[in-house]
């Protein structure tokens, strides 16, 4: 892990967050009339949070097989309303018990 | 009438400590990722102080960790918090008007999805101690709960440390799964952000394109498509969480494109 390229980058992580938060208390005041900017923005984290999870996670661990066992379980518990902890802590089981079959 | 400056801090700090609490085992979990993924741990928890989010940082340090560009990752964070405007926005109206800019500068670092539902709910004027006090507890245990995670992750053995790189991917998955059961529109969006990622993936006329990018143009069609095909005609903001009640009517729009007019 390079140090300063991480820094760098948390720095630009932590500007681009803190900047859409402050902005409208600062400077805007306004709100958004066009529904079809705020329908976006509303949808823009469901589509992120899919593209960043498939394919990716079939890659996640050392195993493709091992991590189509803890993306089934993941499915599972999440359709079951579990919470996030909940969730990711099954998927790691899911991964590290399959894991010891192979 | 009207009510000392100690007494709203300290409302404050009760409203926020239930979040508080909800961010301890979420930040353990982001800690535990980010140092089996090589961050240190001093960085893994500046990170949680300084971002003060889940998904955005989530993906950023998922990002640092795979060698991503900066412009990737600044875009991508970018991208995904870009919904706090909204919720700066709707706050705006609500706040003290004689809050002075540094103190805006202050209160607008902990504009969060669940700080933010909370001061919404409130009665009346938002001052600056309430939103202090409301902003204090949660971010103690956002970076807390990274903390003890970092650390924990470093006892860990090995196998068990290459099985939570699927941790953050099934956040992820717990955070969508719930709404998609709900909405037939966040499911369509999901389906289509992830159906482009994968084009721009296999297809060998896009290897150009880095992992970043493909994230970047599936959200921005993903959404965009989602945005003409469904625009959301309530004008409420506040519950990020009940998205998938919140408008099941515009299911017309789908049949119709099923029906094959344009699809």
């Amino acid at each position: 892990m390079n140090l300063t390229y991480a820094f760098i980058a948390v720095i630009l992580m932590a500007l681009v967050t803190y900047f859409p938060r402050v902005l409208p208390i600062v400077v805007f005041r306004k709100e958004i009339k066009s529904k079809y900017i705020k329908s976006f923005l509303r949808y823009v984290p469901y589509a992120v949070l899919g593209a960043l999870t498939f394919p990716d996670i079939f890659y996640s661990t050392k195993n493709i097989t091992t991590a189509i066992c803890g993306t089934v379980v993941a499915l599972f518990l999440a359709y079951k309303e579990k919470s996030l902890v909940v969730v990711a802590i099954g998927a790691i089981l899911a991964v590290y018990i399959s894991g010891l079959f192979l | 009438m009207k009510r000392t400056w100690t007494e709203d801090f300290k409302y404050g700090l009760k409203r926020g400590l239930p979040i508080a609490m909800g961010y301890v085992p979420v930040s353990f979990t982001f800690g535990l990722m980010a140092v089996s993924g090589g961050i240190p741990a001093w960085m893994a928890i500046f990170i949680s102080l300084s971002n003060l989010t889940s998904a955005g940082q989530f993906a950023g340090t998922n990002l640092i960790i795979m060698g991503a560009s900066y412009l990737e990752i600044t875009l991508t964070t970018f991208i995904i918090n870009i919904r706090y405007m909204l919720m700066s926005l709707s706050l705006t109206q609500r706040l003290d008007k004689s809050m002075s800019l540094p103190k805006r500068l202050l209160v607008g670092y902990g504009v969060t999805d669940e700080i933010f539902s909370i001061a919404s709910m409130e009665q009346g004027t938002l001052t600056f101690p309430y939103l202090l006090g409301l902003i204090i507890g949660p971010v103690l245990g956002w970076t807390t709960g990274t903390a003890l995670g970092a650390i924990i992750s470093a006892a860990l053995s090995e196998s068990l440390s290459s099985a939570m790189g699927i941790a953050l991917y099934g956040m992820f998955i717990a955070i969508v799964l719930p709404v998609a059961k709900k909405s037939k529109q966040v499911t369509i969006i999901v389906a289509i952000s992830v159906a482009i990622v994968c084009i721009l993936r296999y297809m060998p006329l896009f290897q150009m394109i880095s992992s970043g990018f493909r994230v970047i143009i599936a959200t921005i069609i993903g959404a965009g498509i989602g945005a003409i095909l469904f625009p959301i005609e309530d004008d409420k903001v506040e519950d990020e969480d009940n998205l998938g009640e919140q408008y099941v009517p515009s299911r017309s729009s789908c049949e119709h494109g099923g029906r094959g007019s344009i699809e």
